[in-house]
């Protein structure tokens, strides 16, 4: 525990019931999410599916705990390791792999692809392929809640990789300035591709930041799901009734490479393994069974529930139809008049 | 009524901002010191701070905010208190702004207004008088603007602000003072339509912003010598009104292509390649273009005037497309 993690306010606790349900409800996003990155990684080794594939296997706690944080209108925007949270918003895995598979049925058409998630009806405002520029945008979208005097909160996430980039301090910056409901959330799993922290930041400690944008700060452990969820509802509370801006670090760990095409080479086995004693899927799963009692049976359904939900997933892109020609030009500009094939 | 090319768009955005309370205006200084080229004079004190923002200098941070407003239904106006800052929120309009649309499916829009000055003022050096209106019409997914007179800058503007899609609205850093008449009442112009500021039958001019103020002053030259030049502004470069442009060209069969910004994947290249395509056989001459020199801007008055297009520079174009004169290499 460090310092900030010990002063950190706690959440309202809830009855062991509610811990259970809330409990086995995260347990099973995460895997099923976890099911999902592992149904991608197949498919991307047997070529059917292209581009570059980021996969947040490690790291689902945190955009389970953080999500689950939220209320259903409040905004969410990602990265381009998103498949979790774009699920965790409420986005379906068929939309996910279908998106991924290049399909009409995919979340953006097949326009997007992998790092570019999308969905209006949950709020979750996309998948972005520039380390840190999503940033801005997010303060944004906290912006018009502001101005609009909606109390909806936006999440915007972020890796240790964008820490160092300028747009995320103007965005950080014009939060703190005009107090805008938002809570940054650094998911910092050690590596900016493949490059150690330390090697790209002088002051490790991301949190540090906030002290130059009056943002309020936490920095804690990602591993258990329902400290995120608690540190991070404090973020969210804190935005929506004070409107007071919040830099959060959640330390975490991917367990694969940075994409699909990186073998990780940078870092030991050793340390690999050390991390995944501290993978937050089985952690889950063991507290369930030995601080819930939930009986394992009740846990395997639930396990094949969500194998099948994946499977079920698979076979829906697989035999979804292609994405659609006419979607090339159709969603350039909103006019449809208003063809690019002859402007 | 006669009004400046300043408080054309400033009523512009006033009218809007009254009809639509989603529209808000930030930016650099717009509030307080009443904007730095005074195009916002008196909007603070109409609209208050809620809707007039000044922002810091952090072009990033509030284009992407702008951009982000816009996803969740606001229409926000951000004026860069000139083009040339824009080059510090590139990713936003281009990663952001532009593609967002496209890549959510057709899920989010964008309704936003990138508006400031362009071109270059009076010996402002090389990082303060670009014309980058061929890098923005570039980008598959904005709309690019450039009213010339007070009465385009208007009814431009309160169409960009109603437009769904971002559009990247430039104004003459040198026209904001230019007086002309602006019709009462609304006036809307569509974007994508071009219009003939003087009518001729020798030589068309294609020309945008300040330039069309150079080849009025050409045209002026040239009827004196019996030489009728038709000047066409399209006054939207994306999208761009071919067909006005191929209609005098056809009744003309020569044509001058002026802009201030650099040759090399300017926009006069594109238009001409058009015009070549479209309407090869209606030409008797190659089709001139005069631009602005391949050099970054210097900053000595004369080095300045020998760079930028000048109304002389127009003169001998539309000779040599007369064959009046020898045709550039």
């Amino acid at each position: 525990m460090n310092k900030s993690d010990q002063n950190a306010p706690t959440a309202q606790p809830e009855n062991h019931e509610q811990q259970r349900a809330l409990l086995g409800d995260l347990y099973r996003q995460m895997l099923l999410i976890r099911r999902v990155e592992e149904a991608s990684a197949k498919a991307y080794a047997q070529g059917k599916i292209g581009g570059f594939l980021h996969l947040g296997i490690g790291q689902e706690s945190v955009c389970v705990g953080a999500i689950a944080a939220a209320r259903k209108t409040d905004y969410v925007v990602g990265t381009y390791r998103e498949h979790g949270h774009y699920i965790a918003k409420g986005g379906s895995p068929k939309e996910v792999l279908a998106e991924l598979y290049g399909k009409a049925t995919g979340s953006s058409g097949g326009l997007g692809g992998s790092m570019h998630l999308f969905s209006q009806k949950n709020r979750f405002l996309g998948g972005y392929g520039i380390v840190g520029g999503h940033v801005p945008l997010a303060a944004g979208v906290a912006f018009a809640s502001k101005y609009r005097d909606e109390d909806d909160v936006t999440l915007c996430f972020f890796g240790d990789g964008s820490v160092p980039q300028g747009a995320l301090h103007e965005g950080l910056s014009l939060a703190g300035l005009w107090k805008l409901p938002i809570v940054f959330i650094c998911e910092n799993n050690q590596y900016s591709m493949g490059t150690p922290l330390y090697r790209t930041l002088a002051v490790e400690d991301v949190t540090e930041r906030a002290s130059g944008y009056a943002l309020a700060r936490d920095r804690f452990k990602g591993e258990d799901v329902l400290r995120v969820r608690e540190r991070v509802g404090v973020a969210i509370e804190r935005a929506r009734k004070e409107r007071q801006p919040t830099l959060i670090e959640v330390i975490t760990y991917r367990f694969r490479g940075h994409s699909m095409s990186d073998p990780a080479t940078y870092r030991t086995k050793e340390e690999v393994e050390e991390w995944k004693l501290r993978d937050p899927v089985p952690l889950a799963r063991q507290r369930l069974l030995a601080e819930f009692a939930m009986p394992e049976d009740q846990l395997v359904s639930l396990e094949a529930a969500v194998k099948a939900e994946v499977q079920e997933a698979v076979r829906f892109a697989e035999s979804s139809p292609p994405a659609e020609q006419e979607s090339v030009w159709k969603h350039v500009y909103a006019d449809p008049a208003l063809d690019p094939r002859s402007t | 009524m006669r009004l400046s090319y300043r408080e054309a768009l400033n009523q512009a955005m006033c009218e809007e901002m009254e009809r639509d309370p989603n529209v808000l205006l930030l930016g650099e200084e717009v509030g307080h010191y009443q904007g730095a080229y005074k195009v916002s004079q008196g909007m603070l004190q109409k609209f208050g701070e809620k809707r007039v923002i000044d922002t810091p200098i952090a072009e990033a941070g509030f284009v992407g905010v702008g951009v982000g407003a816009a996803m969740v239904g606001l229409r926000p106006i951000v004026e860069l208190m000139t083009f040339n800052f824009s080059l510090v929120a590139i990713d936003q309009i281009i990663n952001n702004a532009a593609k967002i649309r496209q890549m959510s499916g057709g899920q989010f829009k964008v309704p936003m207004v990138i508006r400031g000055a362009g071109g270059a003022a009076h010996q402002l050096g090389a990082q303060h008088s670009q014309s980058l209106e061929a890098m923005f019409c570039h980008v598959p997914g904005l709309k690019v603007v450039m009213p010339s007179t007070p009465a385009d800058a208007k009814g431009l503007l309160k169409t960009a602000i109603r437009d769904d899609d971002p559009v990247i609205f430039i104004e003459g850093e040198l026209l904001y003072g230019n007086q002309g008449e602006v019709p009462e009442g609304e006036h809307p112009i569509p974007l994508g339509k071009g219009d003939i500021k003087r009518a001729g039958s020798d030589c068309t001019i294609v020309c945008w912003s300040k330039m069309v103020h150079l080849a009025l002053a050409a045209a002026e030259v040239l009827a004196k010598e019996g030489i009728s030049v038709e000047v066409v502004d399209p006054r939207t470069l994306k999208p761009l009104d071919t067909e006005l442009i191929f209609s005098s060209v056809a009744k003309t069969h020569r044509c001058v292509i002026v802009e201030e910004g650099w040759p090399f994947s300017g926009v006069g290249a594109e238009i001409a390649h058009r015009i070549q395509h479209a309407v090869f056989d209606e030409l008797d001459a190659p089709i001139e273009r005069v631009t602005a020199m391949d050099v970054p801007m210097p900053y000595a008055l004369h080095l300045e005037e020998l760079v930028v297009p000048t109304a002389p520079k127009v003169v001998a174009a539309v000779r040599r497309a007369l064959y009046l004169a020898a045709p550039t290499a």
